[in-house]
C-alpha cells in the first residue's frame, strides 16, 4: 500500500499543465474519512476464508502472508459487505460493524 | 520567394482541404454541413486515394466529430475537423473540453448564420457564440489567408506555451465557394514547416501512464483554468512569431491585426473576414477624393489583440466597428464591445460606433461601407449599434 501523502495544493504556476494526473494515485488519497460504520475483525472467529478480501470493493482488507490481517481504515468506506459475507466460525461472525465514535 | 509561384485557382474550401492534405494529420473526424462540407469531402477523397495516411472517421454528428478528435488528440495524434454553423454549435460542449484538456485540435470552420430562422449563408454568429470556449479564433479575408492560416494554426496550437485548439474561419460562400488564384506551397515545405506533432503527454504512451480529464472541483479547477487563461495570453506572442516565420519562409507575413491606410486616417473601421477586402476598395476610392479613411482588420479575435489595437487606433478620431453578428446585449455588437473596452485605457479616446451588417449572408456593398465612412467622417454617429442593409 502506498503511503498516505498529505496533499499540498500547488498553485497554477507549479501544477502540471493541462488537467493531467499521475496514474495510480488513488492509493495515496485518503477516502475512508467519511465512514459512519467501521468493520471490526475478531481473529478468534476467523477461518481465513478471505471472502472479505474477495468482496471488498475498495481493496481495504489487508492480507499478509496469504492471511487476513485487518483493515486499511484509510480506504474502507464502511459499506459492510465484508461483515455480511463473513461466514464466521460456529455461528459467530469474524467481522462485525460498529458505529464510528469520534 | 525566389522560386516560381505555384498559382492555382481554388475556392476557400478547396484551399483549406489542400492545406489539410499537406499537413497530413493523423486523424480527421467530420460530419458534413453546408458550406463547410466540401473541405472534408475533398479531404476524404485524399484519404480514399491514399495521398494522405490520415485515419478518417465518418461520425454521426459534429458532437461526435469533435469528441473523436479529442480522443485522438489526447491519445497523441494530430487531429483536425471541419464544420460550420449548427455543426459548430453542436460542438460547443466539446469545444470547452478540447480547450480545457489543452488539446491542439484545428477546426477548418466556415462562418454561417445560426438558426432560427434557418439560413445557410455567411455571418459570424457561429464562431462568435464560441468565443468564450478557449479556442483561438483566426478569421480569414480570402482563400490565400485560409490556406496559410491553416498551416500556421497547427504550429500555433501545438506550441508548448499555447496547447489550445483553434478555429480558422472563412466567410460562408463569399470565401468558401469563391474561386481565387492562390499560391500553393510545395508539399515538402509545408511538411517541414508544420513538423511532427510531439506531445509531451499522450495517453497511448503506455510507459508513462497518466489520467486525463479527472474531476476537478473547488480545489483545482480554478488553477487549471488560470493556466488556460495564461496559455491564451501567451498565444499572442506565438501567433506573431509563427506569422513572421511564415513570412520569412514563404513571403506572406501574418500578425494579429492588419492595418490598411491607418497611419494618417481620421476615420477607421474595424472588420473581420472577407469584408476587409471590400473595404480596401472603398478606401482606395475615398482616398482618391482626399478622404482620410483607413481600416484595421482583426485577423485574430481570440486572443484579443488589445495592445495592437490600442497602438493602431490611438490617433484615429473616430472608429466604426463592423460586426457580422449581434451579441444581443441590447447595446453594441461583440467586437465593438471589446474594441471599446481596450480603447478605454487611452487618455485620448477615439469616438466609437457599432455597425451590424450582413446577417444571414446579406450583401455588404461598396456603397454601404462608403456610407459608414461618410457617417464616421461627419461625426454624427449613434450610441447604439446601427444596422446596415436591413429594411426598416
Amino acid at each position: 500500500m502506498a503511503d498516505i501523502k498529505i496533499e499540498k495544493k500547488k498553485g497554477w504556476k507549479d501544477l502540471p499543465a493541462c488537467d493531467y494526473l499521475e496514474a495510480g494515485s488513488a492509493a495515496a488519497f485518503e477516502t475512508g474519512d467519511w465512514r459512519s460504520e467501521r468493520p471490526v475483525w475478531i481473529p478468534e472467529n476467523c477461518i481465513q476464508c478471505l471472502f472479505c478480501w474477495v468482496y471488498c470493493p475498495d481493496s481495504a482488507v489487508v492480507v499478509k502472508d496469504s492471511l487476513m490481517a485487518g483493515f486499511n481504515y484509510k480506504h474502507c468506506k464502511g459499506c459492510g459487505i465484508c461483515a455480511v459475507e463473513c461466514p464466521g466460525k460456529k455461528g459467530k461472525k469474524a467481522i462485525v460493524m460498529e458505529a464510528e465514535k469520534k | 520567394m525566389s522560386e516560381k509561384k505555384n498559382l492555382k485557382a481554388k475556392t476557400g474550401n478547396e484551399a483549406m482541404a489542400e492545406a489539410m492534405r499537406q499537413i497530413n494529420p493523423d486523424v480527421v473526424a467530420a460530419y458534413p454541413i453546408t458550406p463547410a462540407t466540401e473541405i472534408v469531402q475533398i479531404f476524404s477523397q485524399f484519404v480514399a486515394d491514399g495521398v494522405v495516411n490520415t485515419e478518417f472517421v465518418a461520425v454521426e454528428s459534429e458532437h461526435s466529430a469533435l469528441s473523436a478528435c479529442i480522443g485522438a488528440s489526447a491519445a497523441g495524434a494530430r487531429a483536425m475537423t471541419g464544420t460550420s454553423s449548427q455543426g459548430l454549435a453542436l460542438m460547443y460542449e466539446m469545444m470547452y473540453i478540447a480547450a480545457g484538456l489543452r488539446l491542439p485540435i484545428v477546426i477548418a470552420e466556415v462562418n454561417r448564420a445560426l438558426s432560427a430562422p434557418i439560413n445557410i449563408h455567411g455571418d459570424q454568429s457561429d464562431t462568435m457564440g464560441a468565443r468564450d470556449s478557449g479556442f483561438l479564433q483566426i478569421y480569414c479575408e480570402n482563400s490565400q489567408e485560409a490556406y496559410d492560416s491553416m498551416i500556421q494554426a497547427v504550429r500555433i496550437c501545438e506550441h508548448p506555451d499555447v496547447l489550445l485548439p483553434a478555429t480558422v474561419s472563412t466567410d460562408g460562400f463569399i470565401i468558401s465557394h469563391c474561386m481565387e488564384a492562390i499560391e500553393l506551397l510545395p508539399d515538402e515545405k509545408v511538411k517541414e514547416f508544420v513538423g511532427t506533432y510531439k506531445p509531451k503527454n499522450w495517453l497511448l504512451d503506455v510507459d508513462h501512464p497518466f489520467t486525463l480529464g479527472a474531476i476537478d472541483l473547488q480545489d483545482y479547477y480554478f488553477e487549471h483554468k488560470r493556466q488556460e487563461i495564461e496559455a491564451m495570453r501567451k498565444a499572442t506572442k506565438v501567433i506573431k512569431e509563427i506569422g513572421k516565420e511564415f513570412g520569412q519562409k514563404f513571403g506572406r507575413s501574418y500578425d494579429m491585426i492588419e492595418t490598411y491606410k491607418l497611419e494618417d486616417a481620421e476615420a477607421a473601421i474595424v472588420v473581420l473576414g472577407s469584408t476587409a477586402g471590400t473595404a480596401k476598395v472603398v478606401i482606395e476610392e475615398m482616398r482618391k477624393q482626399g478622404k482620410k479613411v483607413g481600416m484595421l482588420k482583426l485577423r485574430v479575435f481570440r486572443p484579443f489583440p488589445f495592445d495592437d489595437i490600442r497602438e493602431a487606433l490611438k490617433d484615429v478620431k473616430i472608429v466604426g466597428v463592423m460586426d457580422r453578428h449581434d451579441g444581443y446585449n441590447g447595446y453594441v455588437a461583440p467586437v465593438c464591445s471589446e474594441v471599446r473596452s481596450c480603447l478605454y485605457e487611452l487618455d485620448k479616446k477615439p469616438k466609437i460606433a457599432s455597425y451590424v451588417y450582413g446577417l444571414g449572408g446579406r450583401d455588404i456593398t461598396l456603397e454601404m461601407i462608403t456610407e459608414i465612412y461618410e457617417e464616421l467622417l461627419s461625426g454624427k454617429t449613434d450610441n447604439n449599434a446601427k444596422y446596415i442593409g436591413v429594411r426598416e
